[in-house]
């Protein structure tokens, strides 16, 4: 196994998936320190501007995170997100990046457990993808 | 079936031909005002114009072969509250697109406009057209048609129209109100004018222009003329993926760029009212430019340059309508058009959109199902 320890912004919503990693750390679950999580009040306002930042400064992947559907704090800000998602998929790869690098989940407010096991799956797959290309590049 | 009358052609003059047809719509059309393209005195190009007297059209020429700006923009200016009288608008296909998805958005209203579309054979670019044009631009617009009847196409003199119209599968302005057209017509004759809608039923019915029905050879000519150019797309969507494939080829594509950001004033469906761009949040603290440099050693100045890009194709790549003002404002020469165009066609496509086809179908980006796009959600454990 390499050295290599990707960084990884996650951008989750107040209401659900904090509340969950929030469960995950009351809990006493392991979870890899690779995960810098920002907290939104709705994935509904992730911007697709955020994730191509976070991917251009050299993140190896970037999480949204965010009640499942039906779920929503706001309604339906999540399947706004979903669609966003969509779009960043399709744009992205294009450029070079692998579409992993880019990821969607729905984790509730109850489901500790499972934030603690798809952080840590999220970790081991980035591993296994490499570092993000741009970490070589002189971009801004 | 709608009206289709002729009009006339007059000593073999398209550009007198069709503004005496404007003037006589301007009198007995039932509108108010007219927006058409002039050459304008003090400057070798032509202008979007609002006309209200008959007598001001003596420089109309929107068979010019230049469009420095695409005139959605300036429609959505006039139509964004109640215009108080009924203008009507001459449009290219590219600028009738822009405008509804501007409609779309909010950022103007067809209720007191009727959309008049010219076929479209292409435009120069804004730095080639007064090179072409010289001291006479209405005689550079017969120069440019007379070529094309000649069958030498629409390179003139050694310039030739931009890429952007040389890609555009959108020549005929299929959702105006009324439609002149040009291809497959007998220009030494007359040219077309179809009414789409009952609103352009309206403005032609009391010119006393002479009914005619779509001579058949217009439906094989645009069918070629737009094969020829999707060919033309295509090869450009190919040619443009190839050279940005990788985020290296993608800031060397952009190398060139100053953060002028004219493409962003020029784009017509660039909808934000302020852009991020242009706020503080890229206002940096000049020590975060340090610490970025300390990062790899170097840092290229100004910052920010494939941000924008790629910023803007997840804005608007899904209301992008190809006109190519991108290009034309660019002062650095990138091929801003060939990049947008290509991402637009594949964010559309993921969308099953087209923009600028329909009043009816929703911005991609306006709208969620509850069912849709699974897959590009992962599991959770």
């Amino acid at each position: 196994m390499s050295d290599f320890e990707p960084t990884i912004i996650a951008f989750v919503c107040n209401w659900c998936t904090y509340t969950a990693a929030d469960l995950a750390g009351t809990s006493r679950l392991t979870q890899p320190p690779n995960v810098r999580m920002i907290r939104m009040m709705c994935t509904g306002m992730v911007d697709p501007k955020y994730v191509i930042k976070a991917l251009l400064e050299g993140a190896d992947a970037v999480l949204i995170s965010g009640c499942h559907p039906g779920d929503c704090h706001y309604i339906n800000g999540n399947l706004k997100a979903r669609r966003r998602v969509k779009l960043l998929k399709e744009i992205l790869p294009r450029f070079g990046f692998d579409q992993r690098r880019v990821k969607l989940t729905w984790i509730g407010a109850s489901e500790g457990i499972d934030f603690a096991n798809t952080m840590n799956e999220l970790v081991a797959e980035v591993k296994e993808l490499g570092p993000n290309e741009v970490r070589k590049q002189m971009v801004i | 079936m709608a009206t289709t009358v002729k009009i006339p052609i007059k000593d073999q003059n398209l550009v007198s031909s069709l503004q005496d047809f404007f003037k006589a719509m301007l009198r007995d059309g039932g509108i108010n005002g007219l927006m058409v393209a002039q050459h304008l005195p003090t400057k070798n190009s032509v202008m979007p114009t609002l006309v209200t007297d008959p007598d001001k059209l003596d420089t109309a020429d929107p068979l010019a072969p230049v469009f420095p700006i695409n005139a959605a923009k300036v429609v959505s200016k006039l139509t964004r509250k109640p215009l108080g009288g009924k203008v009507a608008v001459v449009l290219r296909p590219c600028e009738i697109r822009a405008f509804i998805e501007l409609v779309k958005l909010k950022q103007g209203r067809v209720d007191d406009v009727v959309l008049i579309g010219m076929d479209c054979l292409g435009a120069y670019s804004n730095v080639q057209y007064p090179d072409f044009a010289g001291d006479n631009g209405m005689e550079a617009t017969l120069r440019f048609y007379r070529n094309i009847q000649e069958g030498k196409g629409t390179a003139c003199d050694g310039f030739d129209v931009s890429p952007a119209c040389k890609a555009c599968e959108h020549p005929i302005p299929e959702n105006a109100d009324v439609l002149i057209g040009l291809v497959g017509v007998d220009l030494k004759d007359h040219l077309l004018a179809k009414a789409n809608t009952p609103r352009g039923e309206e403005l032609l019915e009391n010119l006393g222009l002479s009914s005619t029905s779509e001579p058949e050879k217009r439906g094989k000519e645009i069918e070629k003329l737009v094969t020829e150019r999707l060919s033309y797309r295509d090869q450009m969507f190919v040619e443009t993926s190839e050279a940005t494939a990788d985020v290296g080829k993608l800031v060397s594509y952009l190398g060139n760029c100053v953060n002028c950001y004219n493409c962003r004033v020029a784009c017509p469906v660039c909808y934000c009212k302020e852009c991020v761009f242009l706020t503080d949040v890229f206002d940096h603290e000049p020590s975060q430019y340090l610490r970025w440099a300390k990062r790899k050693g170097i840092l290229k100045m100004p910052t920010d340059t494939v941000f924008f890009h790629l910023t803007r194709i997840a804005h608007m790549s899904t209301a992008c309508i190809g006109c190519g003002q991108c290009s034309n404002a660019c002062p650095n020469n990138i091929p801003v058009m060939e990049l947008f165009r290509t991402m637009a066609h594949y964010t559309q496509t993921a969308f099953d959109y087209v923009a600028g086809r329909s009043l009816e179908d929703d911005p991609p980006l306006s709208v969620f199902r509850e069912d849709e796009f699974q897959e590009v959600v992962a599991k959770s454990h």
